[in-house]
C-alpha cells in the first residue's frame, strides 16, 4: 500500500503517504476520525430531527396524514418518540460533542501528533458505526423499533407483550451497549492522551479549557456508564433469557433499572454539557479579545460539578414509589449544582466585561448558548424542588426544561465550536452572511418552538401523550400544540442555509488561512487543515496560558501559546 | 403567557396550596435572576461592543477582588437555593410524608390502559362481599381524608391528579400511595403521567368531587342495600 520514496531527498517528514482507504476509511489520523465522527452525528441529527417533526405534526393535527410519513398511530408514535431521545442523546450529541471536537481538538491544543492509542481511536469510530447499522436495523424488523421510551423503564421494556417490540428493543439495547463501548474507548483516549502527550511547556496550568472540558466529561462518562451496562445486560438477560431481575414476580424489581438508569443519566447531562462550554469557553476570549475570566476557577468549578453530578440521580425518581425521606437529600444536591454551573456562567459573562466584542456567526451562537443556557438552567430550578416536582414530573415543562438546556449546549454549543474550527477543519472559510441567517432563524424559532410548552405542561399536558384530544382540559390549548409544531418546521427549515454554506464552501470556498480569528491557541499556528501529524519536524513549545488577550504594552492584541517572546511595542 | 402561576389548573385539594407557594417562591426568585444575568449579559454586548480604537481591558479574573463579583453573586444563588429547599421541605412532607388518619381508603390499580378503582364498602375492608370496583372514576367527598392505595399489576403508571397537585407512580410488586383532601366540588382528570404502552395516551380517568349531601347520594345508589347508619362510617 505504502510506495517507497522514489527520490532520496524528501525524508524529513517521514510519513508514508497512506492509500485511499487508510487516509479516508480505516485511518488513524485523529482528525480524519473527528471527521468520521461528525459524518455519523450529522446523519443522525437529520434522522432525530425529522422524527421530530413528525412527533410534532402528530401532536398539532392528530390523526392527520404527516407528509411522506402517513398518519402515525400510537404505537409509531411510541417508536418515533423512543427514538428521537435515543437518537439525539447518544447518536447526535455525544458523537459531536465529544467525538468530533474531542478528536480533532486535544491533540492539536496540546501539541500531540495524535491520540495515545490512535487504532483504539479508529475503534470506537468503527464500533460507534456498528453500533450505529444495529439501530438503523432495528427499525425494519418485525414489531418495530424500541417503543419503551428513552429511559427504558421496566416492565414496560421488560416483556415484548407489553410494547409490542420484540428484537427491536432488544437490538435498541445491543446498539446503546456498543455505543458506550465506542465511547469509552475514546474517553480513555482522551485522558491518556492529554495526560501523557502535552508539548513542552504545556502545564496542565495552561491546558485550553475545551481540553479539560473534554477531560471531565470523559471522567464524568466513565465513572458512571458501568452500572448502566450491567443494567442493560440485565435487562436485555430479562427479555431473552428468562431472568428475573426487574420481574416483581420473580423477586426483582423495577426501581433497580430507574436508579441504574439516572445514575448514569443524570451524569450523562453533564457529559453533553461541558463539552459545548468548553468549545464556548474557547470563543469567547477570541471575539472579546480577553483573557477568560478566573481560568483556574473554572477549573474548580467544573471539579464541582463532575462530584455533584454523581449525587443527584435519584431527582428523577421523587414520586417514583422509592422512600420519600430520600427526596429532600437529592432535592439539596440537585438544587446545590446550580452553583457550580452558575459559576460558570457568570465567568463567561464576566469575561465580556470591557472587552471589545464582535459579533461573527461563532460568537453569535456562543452568546446564543449564554441566553438559552441561563433560561433552561433557571427552570432546573422548578423540577429540582421535590414539592413543586410532584406536579411537574412527567409533563411538558419537563420537556420544555431539557430542551432549553440540551438544544442550547448541544446545538448552539455546537455550531459555536463547528463555524469557529471549520476553517481549521477543512481549509475553507465559511460564508458569514448564510451563518448569521443560520444564527438569527435558529434563536427564533427555537423559542416559538419550545417556550410555550412550559406553559401547556404547567396546564398539565402529559409527556409522551401521542394525542392530546384526549385531555378536555388542554382544549383551550392546544393553540400552542399547533405553533410548537408550525415553529419546529421552520426550525429544521431554518438549518437549509448551513447545509447550503458548508456545501457551497467545500466546493468554492476561499480557502482558509492558518488563523483567520487571530487566536492564541496551538492549533492556530499550522496550517489549515493541518498536515498528517500536525506539526512540521519539531513538537511546539508553549510559552504561556492559552488566552492572553490585550495584554498591555503589546503590539498585537494576542500573544500565540508557542510564541518565543513577546515582541514589544 | 409569562405569568405562570396562572397556567396551573385550579388547585382543589387542602395541600395544594403549600406546593403553589413553592413554585411561586421559585418563579419571583428565579425570573429576578433571569432578568438580572440576560440584563447584565445584554448589556455588556451594547457596552462593550468593538469600538474603532478601542482595546479589551486585560484582566484575568485570578484576583481575589476580581473574583469577588463571581464569589458574591454564587453566594447569593446558594442562599437563595437553600431557602427553596428550606421552604420546601415542609410541603414536601405534607404531602408525602406521615400519611393523616383517613376516612376513606381507597385501592386503584394501574392497568394497561385505565384505572381500575376498588371500594371498600359501607364495611370499610377490603376483600368483603361488599367491595365495588370502578373503571377511571372515583368519588370522594370535599373535606375528607382520603388514602390511596395504589399497586399496578403490569408496568409503571403514574397516578397524576393536576387540581390536586398529586403525582405517585404506581409500580409493580411495590405497594404506594398517598392521600388528599379535596376542598372544592367539580370533575377532574386523572391523567398516567408515565409512558405505559400504545393506549398510553387515552388512560385519563375522572375524580368526581362532591359535596357532602352529594356524596351521601351517590354512596346509597352504589351500596343500596347498606343502612344509612353503615355508610356513614365508611365515608
Amino acid at each position: 500500500m505504502s510506495e517507497r520514496h522514489a527520490s532520496s531527498g524528501a525524508a524529513e517528514h517521514g510519513d508514508h503517504r497512506p492509500g485511499f482507504w487508510r487516509t479516508y476509511v480505516f485511518s488513524t489520523d485523529h482528525k480524519t476520525i473527528a471527521k468520521q465522527y461528525l459524518a455519523v452525528g450529522a446523519f443522525w441529527a437529520v434522522v432525530g430531527g425529522l422524527l421530530a417533526g413528525a412527533m410534532r405534526w402528530q401532536l398539532a393535527w392528530p390523526g392527520s396524514e404527516v407528509p411522506g410519513l402517513g398518519v402515525i398511530t400510537p404505537d409509531r408514535y411510541n417508536v418515533i418518540v423512543t427514538m428521537h431521545g435515543t437518537i439525539m442523546v447518544f447518536f447526535v450529541a455525544m458523537p459531536i460533542l465529544l467525538g468530533a471536537f474531542g478528536n480533532f481538538l486535544i491533540p492539536l491544543m496540546i501539541g500531540a501528533r495524535d491520540m495515545a492509542f490512535p487504532r483504539l481511536n479508529m475503534a470506537s469510530i468503527w464500533v460507534l458505526v456498528l453500533a450505529s447499522i444495529v439501530l438503523l436495523v432495528s427499525f425494519f424488523v418485525p414489531g418495530g423499533a424500541a417503543s419503551a421510551g428513552w429511559t427504558g423503564y421496566p416492565p414496560l421494556s421488560g416483556k415484548p407483550a407489553f410494547t409490542g417490540s420484540n428484537w427491536g428493543l432488544n437490538l435498541w439495547l445491543i446498539a446503546q451497549a456498543l455505543e458506550f463501548a465506542a465511547f469509552l474507548m475514546g474517553g480513555v483516549n482522551y485522558l491518556t492522551t492529554a495526560l501523557t502527550m502535552r508539548a513542552p511547556g504545556m502545564t496542565l496550568g495552561r491546558m485550553p479549557l475545551a481540553v479539560w472540558q473534554q477531560l471531565a466529561a470523559a471522567l464524568i462518562f466513565l465513572l458512571s456508564v458501568g452500572p448502566l451496562v450491567a443494567g442493560a445486560v440485565m435487562l436485555l438477560l430479562d427479555r431473552v433469557a428468562g431472568t428475573h431481575f426487574y420481574v416483581p414476580e420473580g423477586g426483582g424489581d423495577p426501581l433497580l433499572w430507574q436508579h441504574l438508569f439516572w445514575f448514569f443519566g443524570h451524569p450523562e447531562v453533564y457529559v453533553l454539557l461541558l463539552p459545548p462550554v468548553g468549545l464556548v469557553l474557547e470563543i469567547l476570549p477570541v471575539f472579546a479579545r480577553k483573557p477568560v475570566f478566573g481560568y483556574r476557577w473554572i477549573l474548580w468549578a467544573t471539579a464541582a460539578v463532575v462530584a455533584l453530578s454523581m449525587l443527584v440521580w435519584a431527582h428523577h425518581m421523587f414520586v417514583s414509589g422509592m422512600d420519600p425521606r430520600l427526596a429532600m437529600p437529592f432535592s439539596v444536591s440537585t438544587i446545590l449544582i446550580s452553583v457550580p454551573v452558575a459559576w460558570i456562567v457568570f465567568a463567561m459573562i464576566a469575561t465580556l466585561w470591557r472587552g471589545s466584542i464582535s459579533f461573527e456567526t461563532p460568537m453569535l451562537f456562543a452568546l446564543g448558548f449564554i441566553a438559552m443556557f441561563i433560561f433552561g438552567g433557571l427552570t432546573g430550578i422548578f423540577n429540582g424542588s421535590a414539592p413543586v416536582d410532584i406536579y411537574l414530573r412527567g409533563t411538558y415543562f419537563v420537556v420544555a426544561h431539557f430542551h432549553y438546556t440540551l438544544f442550547s449546549s448541544v446545538v448552539f454549543g455546537a455550531f459555536a465550536g463547528i463555524y469557529y474550527w471549520f476553517p481549521k477543519m477543512f481549509g475553507r472559510m465559511l460564508s458569514e452572511r448564510l451563518g448569521r441567517i443560520h444564527f438569527w432563524l435558529t434563536v427564533v424559532f427555537f423559542n416559538l418552538t419550545f417556550f410555550l410548552l412550559h406553559n401547556i405542561g404547567l396546564a398539565g399536558m402529559p409527556r409522551r401523550t401521542s394525542d392530546p384530544r384526549f385531555f378536555p382540559m388542554l382544549e383551550p390549548h392546544q393553540w400552542i400544540n399547533e405553533l410548537a409544531t408550525v415553529s419546529s418546521v421552520l426550525l429544521l427549515l431554518a438549518q437549509i442555509p448551513f447545509v447550503v454554506n458548508v456545501v457551497r464552501s467545500l466546493l468554492v470556498g476561499k480557502p482558509a488561512p492558518a488563523n483567520p480569528w487571530e487566536a492564541a491557541t496551538l492549533e492556530w499556528t499550522i496550517p489549515s487543515p493541518p498536515p498528517h501529524l500536525n506539526w512540521g519536524p519539531a513538537l511546539p513549545v508553549v510559552h504561556r496560558g492559552p488566552y492572553e488577550y490585550s495584554v498591555p504594552g503589546e503590539a498585537r492584541d494576542w500573544l500565540p501559546q508557542g510564541q518565543v517572546a513577546a515582541a514589544r511595542s | 403567557m409569562f405569568d405562570w402561576m396562572a397556567w396551573l389548573p385550579k388547585n382543589a385539594s387542602t395541600y395544594g396550596g403549600d406546593v403553589d407557594a413553592i413554585f411561586a417562591i421559585i418563579y419571583w426568585g428565579t425570573l429576578a435572576w433571569l432578568v438580572a444575568s440576560l440584563g447584565v449579559f445584554g448589556a455588556f454586548l451594547v457596552l462593550y461592543r468593538r469600538g474603532r480604537g478601542r482595546r479589551a481591558a486585560y484582566v484575568t479574573g485570578d484576583r481575589f477582588r476580581e473574583m469577588a463579583w463571581i464569589l458574591v453573586p454564587c453566594a447569593v444563588v446558594l442562599a437563595l437555593d437553600l431557602w427553596v429547599d428550606w421552604r420546601g421541605a415542609p410541603a414536601w412532607a405534607k404531602v408525602k410524608g406521615q400519611m393523616p388518619p383517613a376516612d376513606l381508603t381507597i385501592q386503584v390499580t394501574g392497568r394497561q390502559f385505565y384505572w381500575d378503582v376498588l371500594y371498600p364498602g359501607p364495611d370499610g375492608e377490603f376483600g368483603t362481599a361488599d367491595d365495588r370496583r370502578f373503571s377511571n372514576e372515583i368519588h370522594v367527598p370535599v373535606g375528607r381524608t382520603v388514602r390511596l392505595l395504589l399497586r399496578s399489576e403490569d408496568v409503571i403508571h403514574s397516578f397524576f391528579a393536576p387540581n390536586l397537585r398529586f403525582k405517585q407512580d404506581a409500580v409493580p410488586g411495590r405497594l404506594t400511595g398517598g392521600w388528599f383532601e379535596a376542598t372544592t366540588p367539580g370533575v377532574y382528570e386523572l391523567p398516567c403521567a408515565e409512558l405505559c404502552g400504545v393506549a398510553h395516551s387515552i388512560m385519563n380517568g375522572r375524580l368526581h368531587v362532591h359535596t357532602p349531601d352529594d356524596y351521601e347520594a351517590w354512596v346509597r345508589q352504589q351500596w343500596p342495600a347498606a343502612t344509612t347508619a353503615r355508610s356513614e362510617s365508611q365515608g
